[in-house]
């Protein structure tokens, strides 16, 4: 767990997303303290500084997320999360909504658009692209490391799926997610972890938790594409959201609009929770 | 007898009830079972070897820190089995008929077959997410097998469309005719859905069941 501000400040709980680590708040979360908060992020499991587990499942992230949320204490506490942990701080306030007063999600909302219309046999054949890419990984995986690199390689290669971020924030990111050994640095996300994948997960099952979210929301959308958005666009999510959704849409940021963005969407963050 | 094959950090054990030449049968337990000591009656008459693997967190395998169990995993752990064997023909009973039908559509060209039989976790959690809940252990229980995949494997989602789209992989890319029996007298809403696809045969005899696949190629 990493703490920002003051401890006698009334607390709030921060989710990364995936791939990311609480070190990524690194200039957004003292903003948020400067404000007189308490910002409370962990790394999840396998990934920062958090042990690399056997297993891991959206059930395993909640456990886990409601183990930091109890480890705080038990009064309501606004909930603030980008991108996966949108979305576990989203199903976190719908589980336990007697311990969550505000919900913040940054570009952490999906979208509902069905996949793209293709054929079944096209269909057939991307998922079976997609298994055997993944059942490859597993069989390779064991007493397997991330590749060492030089500092600036771990962050050109971080680059490639954040190309909208300045050279000098890739290279801090490296000295804080990645270790350096003889060998060079390694990230120190579990190797087993992949982007992409296939499960019977629906999009559609977290917009659903959106309409009857009590609490109120204050949405963030970056809709500047990039290799780690997810593409969602308002008109897409007017549908779902609860009465008095606030939203703020950036057309010329990407998915890391905290990072892009750290004032402004801090700013915007302390008046909705003023 | 029997072997341990690594799946990224945990120990599967992979017990082989009885020798043979030709093609395995892989025996897939039930939730919170293990493998069986013997060939059961109803793989007896298999020509070929039989196989039993212990799932992670179940019979002797690894037992994980901290659960995170999805049946997808533990496709992965009878990948490791089939990576072992190269070919095989899977019964599964409940909870390892569905991570079977998995397999027979991520692997098809090497699973020759897949028997669906009744047994402990069949259902899953349902076709759609119910009200949320974090999943806790029984904190009276101790594994194995692990306490945790009660919780989470009797909670998973199983949509039948997502079950369908698996053996759609499987008819397409094995080259069987008929690669899925059905042979569970309980149906989920995945399962009916397996059941009503093309190329898959129901029976309620599982031994004839795994006859029918002895002489696939």
């Amino acid at each position: 767990m990493v703490e920002w501000g003051d401890e006698g400040d009334p607390p709030l709980l921060l989710a990364h997303g995936g791939f990311d680590f609480a070190g990524t708040f690194d200039v957004f979360a003292p903003m948020l303290a400067a404000g007189g908060w308490r910002v409370v992020a962990w790394d999840q499991r396998g990934h920062g500084d958090s042990e690399h587990s056997e297993l891991y499942a959206w059930s395993a992230d909640m456990r886990d997320a409601l183990a930091v949320l109890d480890s705080i204490g038990p009064e309501p506490m606004p909930f603030i999360g980008h991108s996966k942990g949108g979305g576990i701080t989203l199903q976190l306030a719908d589980t336990v909504p007697h311990r969550v007063s505000h919900v913040v999600s940054i570009d952490g909302l999906p979208s509902p658009r069905p996949r793209p219309d293709v054929s079944d046999h096209e269909r057939t054949r991307l998922l079976d692209t997609e298994l055997a890419d993944w059942l490859a990984h597993r069989r390779r995986a064991a007493g397997h490391q991330r590749r060492p690199g030089t500092l600036d390689e771990l962050a050109a290669r971080r680059g490639r799926m954040n190309p909208r971020m300045a050279a000098e924030w890739l290279r801090y990111l490296v000295t804080r997610g990645a270790r350096l050994d003889a060998e060079g640095w390694r990230w120190k996300i579990d190797p087993i972890m992949r982007f992409g994948g296939f499960g019977p997960h629906r999009p559609q099952w977290t917009l659903d938790r959106l309409p009857g979210l009590a609490p109120p929301l204050l949405a963030f959308l970056g809709l500047a594409a990039e290799p780690m958005g997810w593409g969602t666009t308002q008109g897409e999510l007017d549908p779902y959201l609860p009465p008095g959704a606030q939203m703020e849409v950036y057309d010329d940021v990407g998915h890391f609009v905290h990072v892009e963005r750290p004032r402004q969407v801090a700013d915007r963050i302390l008046e909705f929770l003023a | 007898m029997t072997e341990t094959l690594r799946h990224n950090q945990v120990d599967l054990v992979l017990h082989e009830l009885r020798g043979g030449e030709g093609r395995a049968l892989l025996l897939l337990h039930g939730l919170g079972e293990r493998s069986p000591h013997a060939v059961p009656a109803e793989a007896d008459g298999w020509p070929g070897p039989v196989v039993a693997l212990d799932f992670t967190g179940h019979g002797r395998s690894t037992v994980p820190r901290g659960g995170g169990y999805t049946a997808e995993v533990l496709m992965a752990d009878a990948d490791t089995a089939l990576a072992h064997l190269g070919q095989a023909t899977v019964l599964g009973r409940g909870l390892g008929g569905y991570v079977a039908l998995l397999l027979a559509g991520a692997r098809a060209a090497d699973v020759r077959g897949v028997v669906i039989a009744d047994g402990p976790g069949l259902a899953g959690g349902g076709a759609m997410p119910g009200s949320p809940a974090i999943l806790f252990p029984d904190p009276r229980a101790s594994g194995p097998p692990d306490p945790f995949a009660f919780a989470e494997l009797t909670s998973d989602v199983r949509p039948p469309d997502y079950a369908s789209s698996f053996v759609r992989q499987a008819t397409h890319l094995s080259g069987l005719a008929e690669p899925i029996t059905v042979a569970a007298h309980v149906r989920p809403e995945w399962l009916q859905a397996v059941a009503a696809e093309p190329g898959v045969r129901e029976t309620s005899d599982v031994a004839a069941a795994l006859a029918f696949y002895e002489s696939v190629a």
